[in-house]
């Protein structure tokens, strides 16, 4: 069976998205999104210098690999709708990653303002991923208001804590019809692989794979965790027991 | 509570008492914690955590890349005057001083602006001398609308302004504030500055807030190292930027901590400060602080700021000149009209070079006008 995530017209079959800040150089982050086989990398317009031959991030995007612009910087609908406008004018493409922080401290995300961005760039045609807490009374505002996708925090970003809010981003998955993509606090490929295992329809990683000692590495380790919490969601995974349950029930003559 | 009622409360404090109850069991524990109190802060600048700096540097770089990434963000600093209305004992730009004194004109601030941009650099600091009348606000705004033609970034390094100038100053195009209250000491603070409008130490000692309720994207403070004891301007330094990070949370807040360079005055540092007592605030600021910008300047001779970097450091000036024109204009004249004498004089392309050879990449643009 051929397993693919649509957006906006787009079939992707690598389910590991991946965040391009903070790598030690341009050659090994792209390096790192082509040993992973990313199809879409996340780029902060703050970041894209375009009259740069050399600094141009731009440059080091894998071909193939959608570029999805993040708000990053953004501390209000109105700074992340100019962003958004700035990124389209500069050919960046109409992906747009909403992301509104007002606290540096924890990096956590301002949802109402977030949804207000949202509500104007999806009305003006842009394909809108909301990062968000993941609450689902705004995430089913965002999806009202034309989200392509959810994207709620497994922890804070950079933090590696893993998916701290696996509840939370359980309900989502269950009830919100749309892509639901686990973004930050993902440490490690085996954090990775229990968000999709979950249902999560694909996973945004920077962090772990930009600062870990050898990117690339990191970068395939990923996918693969992603690939196999994919197949596994796939194949339905068996509830977790306390009990023994026996391959050959003592009761099976019962129902011969 | 404003900065300066915490400023009161602990300005009388007993450090050697204080540091009487800093066991090493309490330092290893305080490097276990994600939140650490004023106390434990305080406990990191004891001299028993002078034992501790390897466990220090290591949770420091860890903290660091976790938040920062392997990157430097690079700036250049452009001096735009260096008249001034103050008489301070540390600075080369002390009224009293025989030095060369000039302003740049616009055409002049263009010709520094082209020769800068054009090593790629995106961020710029503009600094000058604090004087109202030879550099009024209308100046420092009129340069700015020349420097957007070249810069995505600016940050202005004045005399402390209204909060109104900061705001028309944000809605012109400027981003960043940097202001230093050179010593948080006040009694010391009174004696370092003799004359002139820089007496005001209230009004500078709010300046950071000001700036931050403008709508600052970033703010930038520090204590001039040399001055007062460091380890209690150190602590002073955390408890502002503390102050800064909780009251202002969208606000990116950033120190410095200059070490007093021979200047045109003579002026000799009251305390020492050695190499190893400023690698110990640096660590302490950043595990207190997780996402701190720290800055390390070009006071600093190459090699030690290389070593400095994996222990907190987020941003590096490079190709600095403390004269005014010093880029492409009066660079003949070195050191006759400077603040004070740079230990780096390496180009923008050396330190690029250097930072890559280190595994570090060095960000050249990290902001955007959205003007």
């Amino acid at each position: 069976m051929e397993d693919f995530l649509e957006i906006a017209g787009e079939k992707l079959n690598n389910r590991l998205f991946i965040g391009t800040g903070k790598f030690s150089s341009y050659p090994i982050m792209k390096q790192a999104l082509e040993e992973a086989g990313t199809q879409v990398a996340t780029v902060a317009l703050r970041r894209v210098d375009e009259g740069s031959k050399t600094e141009n991030i731009m440059a080091y995007i894998p071909r193939g690999c959608k570029v999805m612009i993040n708000t990053s910087g953004a501390r209000d609908a109105q700074e992340a709708l100019r962003i958004a406008h700035l990124a389209k004018a500069a050919g960046a493409g109409n992906w747009i990653k909403i992301e509104v922080i007002r606290d540096n401290k924890y990096l956590l995300p301002d949802s109402l303002e977030t949804l207000k961005a949202v509500e104007v760039l999806a009305k003006e045609g842009f394909i809108v991923f909301p990062y968000m807490s993941p609450d689902l009374s705004i995430a089913r505002r965002m999806v009202d208001a034309g989200a392509s996708a959810i994207m709620p925090l497994g922890s804070p970003i950079g933090s590696n804590r893993g998916v701290k809010t696996r509840e939370l981003i359980e309900i989502m998955v269950n009830e919100i019809k749309l892509p639901v993509i686990v973004d930050a606090g993902l440490g490690r490929p085996s954090q990775a692989c229990e968000c999709m295992e979950l249902g999560a329809a694909a996973v945004l990683v920077n962090t772990a794979i930009a600062v870990s000692e050898d990117p690339v590495k990191m970068a395939k380790a990923f996918a693969q965790a992603v690939y196999a919490g994919r197949l596994a969601y796939l194949s339905g995974i068996p509830s977790a027991v306390k009990t023994a349950r026996a391959s050959s029930p003592l009761t099976g003559f019962l129902r011969q | 509570m404003n900065f300066y009622g915490i400023y009161s409360q602990n300005k009388d404090l007993n450090l050697g008492k204080a540091f009487s109850f800093i066991s090493p069991v309490s330092i290893q524990e305080s490097l276990e914690e994600n939140n650490l109190d004023t106390k434990q802060f305080l406990g990191l600048l004891s001299p028993q955590a002078e034992n501790d700096l390897e466990s220090m540097a290591q949770r420091a770089r860890a903290i660091t890349r976790n938040y920062f990434g392997n990157t430097i963000q690079l700036y250049a600093p452009m001096y735009l005057s260096n008249y001034c209305d103050n008489s301070c004992l540390y600075c080369g730009f002390n009224l009293d001083n025989e030095i060369q004194r000039r302003k740049l004109t616009l055409e002049e601030v263009e010709k520094e602006a082209q020769f800068i941009s054009s090593s790629g650099l995106k961020h710029i600091l503009i600094l000058t001398g604090e004087s109202r009348l030879q550099s009024p606000v209308s100046y420092i705004q009129d340069c700015v609308n020349v420097l957007k033609k070249y810069f995505t970034s600016i940050s202005i390094e004045v005399y402390p302004l209204t909060e109104d100038e900061y705001v028309c100053l944000v809605a012109g195009g400027v981003d960043g504030l940097t202001i230093y209250q050179e010593v948080y000491d006040e009694r010391l603070y009174a004696k370092m500055h003799i004359f002139g409008p820089k007496k005001d130490y209230l009004f500078r000692l709010d300046a950071p807030e000001r700036g931050a309720k403008a709508r600052m994207r970033s703010v930038s403070i520090g204590t001039l190292l040399g001055l007062g004891d460091w380890r209690k301007e150190a602590f002073f330094l955390g408890l502002h930027a503390k102050y800064l990070l909780d009251k202002f949370p969208d606000v990116e807040i950033g120190i410095s901590v200059p070490r007093i360079q021979p200047q045109v005055g003579g002026f000799k540092p009251i305390c020492r400060v050695s190499d190893k007592n400023l690698v110990q605030i640096i660590l302490a600021l950043r595990i207190f602080l997780p996402r701190l910008g720290i800055t390390i300047s070009t006071r600093e001779n190459p090699e030690f700021r290389e070593n400095l970097i994996p222990l907190g450091i987020t941003r590096m000036s490079a190709g600095s000149t403390t004269n005014v024109g010093g880029h492409t204009l009066y660079g003949e004249e070195k050191g006759q009209s400077s603040q004070f004498q740079i230990q780096d004089q390496r180009s923008v392309g050396q330190i690029k070079a250097a930072l890559e050879r280190k595994g570090y990449q060095p960000v050249f643009k990290d902001w955007l006008c959205l003007l």
